[in-house]
């Protein structure tokens, strides 16, 4: 009944304004909104029906995804009625800080937002159907602003996933590599997770410095915490103490567990200028002896 | 020959020559300060040669090479070569650049050099070397 009723009224409106088709174009939108309010329930109702058989969503629970898609659906509406996309990017962006966590994909984030897309659009052909140009008109409205709210919801998901990520990063370099003087001219580099290029570049960095501040002799550094040694790590291990022996430093390196013995052998990584020894006791026990072999030259800086 | 500061000092220390190098050589500047310290080398029977390059921020693979070779020579005349004062980013470029200085010897600074040299030679004279080093 309403189907039929409403294009009646916009014809009336019209038909009360018929000089000022302009004033009629700015009316379809908040029609339209209109039209989107009072069959809401249906809608979202179609809408969760779609979600649920295009199988999206499957992480979260039937209440949660009530409440989501009708929030979602207001947020929708609404900024088909302002154009104001910011609330909804902030919607957008809360919505994926607390559905990433869970597991929830991109293609399921943005498949929902074109299903909705999709529903209201058919809804709009079933109520304009009769009157093709209003319908041209009206999807004329609808469809810039529809991309840009799919957009805007895309854009917010992915930016909040690379915040995560980014943090994560983040969170692993500060917890990465410290340098710590143990002794008089004796450092340890426990080197812990995963290691990639910047992160053994500034490794590298660190180190060295070390070397300056700390005036080491020898450096032990052990790579128990290290789950997997490539030929680049491996490769940048041996930059590390050309470069440490260049400062006139001798390192030590520990910690190689069987498993990443065997690759260093079998990928062929030049290890004949590293010292290494199996744990980081034993280490510091050759750099003590090191250091005590060079102590009589160290016992001769400190007594006079 | 170069007008103006000397780029390098060469200075006679007991036993030892100390060559400073004060700023980043040319390539002619570098063959120069190898020809002038070996012949140094000689002249005053030397038995270790200290280079401190503490004040290059930048050391071309000429330069690294060169070192190497006074390294080779001054061996081949008697006389132990340390390279002191690399800096952490020389070091670190000279090895990602892949430039190998082979068998010369490094220590931190000036200080590390001379008290490495002195194990070196004593124990070379096999004087003292058995009280130094049992000391502790």
């Amino acid at each position: 009944m309403t189907v039929q009723d409403d294009p009646n009224v916009a014809e009336e409106v019209s038909a009360d304004f018929p000089a000022i088709d302009r004033t009629d174009e700015d009316q379809l939108l908040p029609q339209l909104v209109a039209h989107l309010r009072e069959h809401r329930t249906k809608l979202r109702q179609e809408w969760a029906g779609r979600i649920q058989d295009a199988g999206l969503l499957r992480a979260m629970t039937p209440q949660e995804m009530a409440a989501e898609t009708t929030s979602v659906y207001d947020n929708y509406v609404e900024v088909l009625e302002t154009g104001s996309v910011e609330a909804l990017q902030r919607y957008a962006r809360d919505l994926s800080e607390r559905i990433i966590p869970r597991g929830v994909e991109t293609h399921e984030v943005v498949g929902i937002v074109l299903l909705l897309r999709d529903v209201l659009a058919r809804s709009l052909f079933e109520k304009y159907q009769r009157d093709f140009g209003l319908l041209n008109r009206v999807l004329d409205a609808y469809e810039p602003a529809a991309n840009r709210i799919a957009n805007t919801v895309a854009v917010s998901f992915v930016d909040e996933r690379e915040r995560v990520i980014r943090q994560q990063q983040d969170s692993i370099r500060e917890l990465s590599t410290p340098v710590l003087p143990v002794r008089e001219r004796l450092l340890i580099l426990p080197m812990i997770g995963v290691l990639d290029s910047e992160r053994a570049r500034q490794l590298t960095e660190q180190l060295l410095t070390g070397i300056r501040t700390h005036r080491a002799k020898v450096v032990v550094i052990d790579i128990t915490g290290v789950p997997d040694v490539d030929e680049t790590v491996a490769n940048h291990l041996v930059q590390t103490v050309d470069a440490s022996r260049l400062m006139g430093a001798s390192v030590i390196i520990t910690g190689l567990s069987p498993l990443i013995a065997q690759t260093l052998v079998t990928i062929g990584v030049d290890l004949s200028k590293m010292d290494t020894i199996g744990d980081l006791q034993g280490g510091l026990e050759e750099a003590e002896r090191l250091l005590g072999y060079t102590g009589g030259r160290d016992a001769g800086v400190g007594s006079p | 020959m170069t007008p103006g500061p000397k780029l390098v000092s060469i200075l006679r220390q007991g036993p030892y020559l100390i060559a400073s190098i004060h700023t980043a050589l040319d390539d002619t500047q570098m063959d120069r300060f190898r020809e002038d310290l070996i012949e140094q080398i000689g002249q005053h029977r030397s038995r270790g040669v200290i280079i401190d390059v503490a004040a290059l921020d930048v050391l071309d693979s000429f330069g690294a090479r060169t070192l190497r070779t006074i390294g080779e020579v001054a061996r081949l005349r008697g006389a132990v070569t340390l390279v002191v004062g690399i800096q952490p980013d020389v070091a670190f470029a000279m090895v990602s650049l892949g430039m190998s200085t082979g068998t010369l010897e490094t220590a931190l600074d000036l200080e590390e050099g001379l008290e490495y040299l002195d194990s070196r030679v004593v124990r070379r004279d096999g004087a003292a070397s058995g009280r130094r080093l049992t000391a502790p």
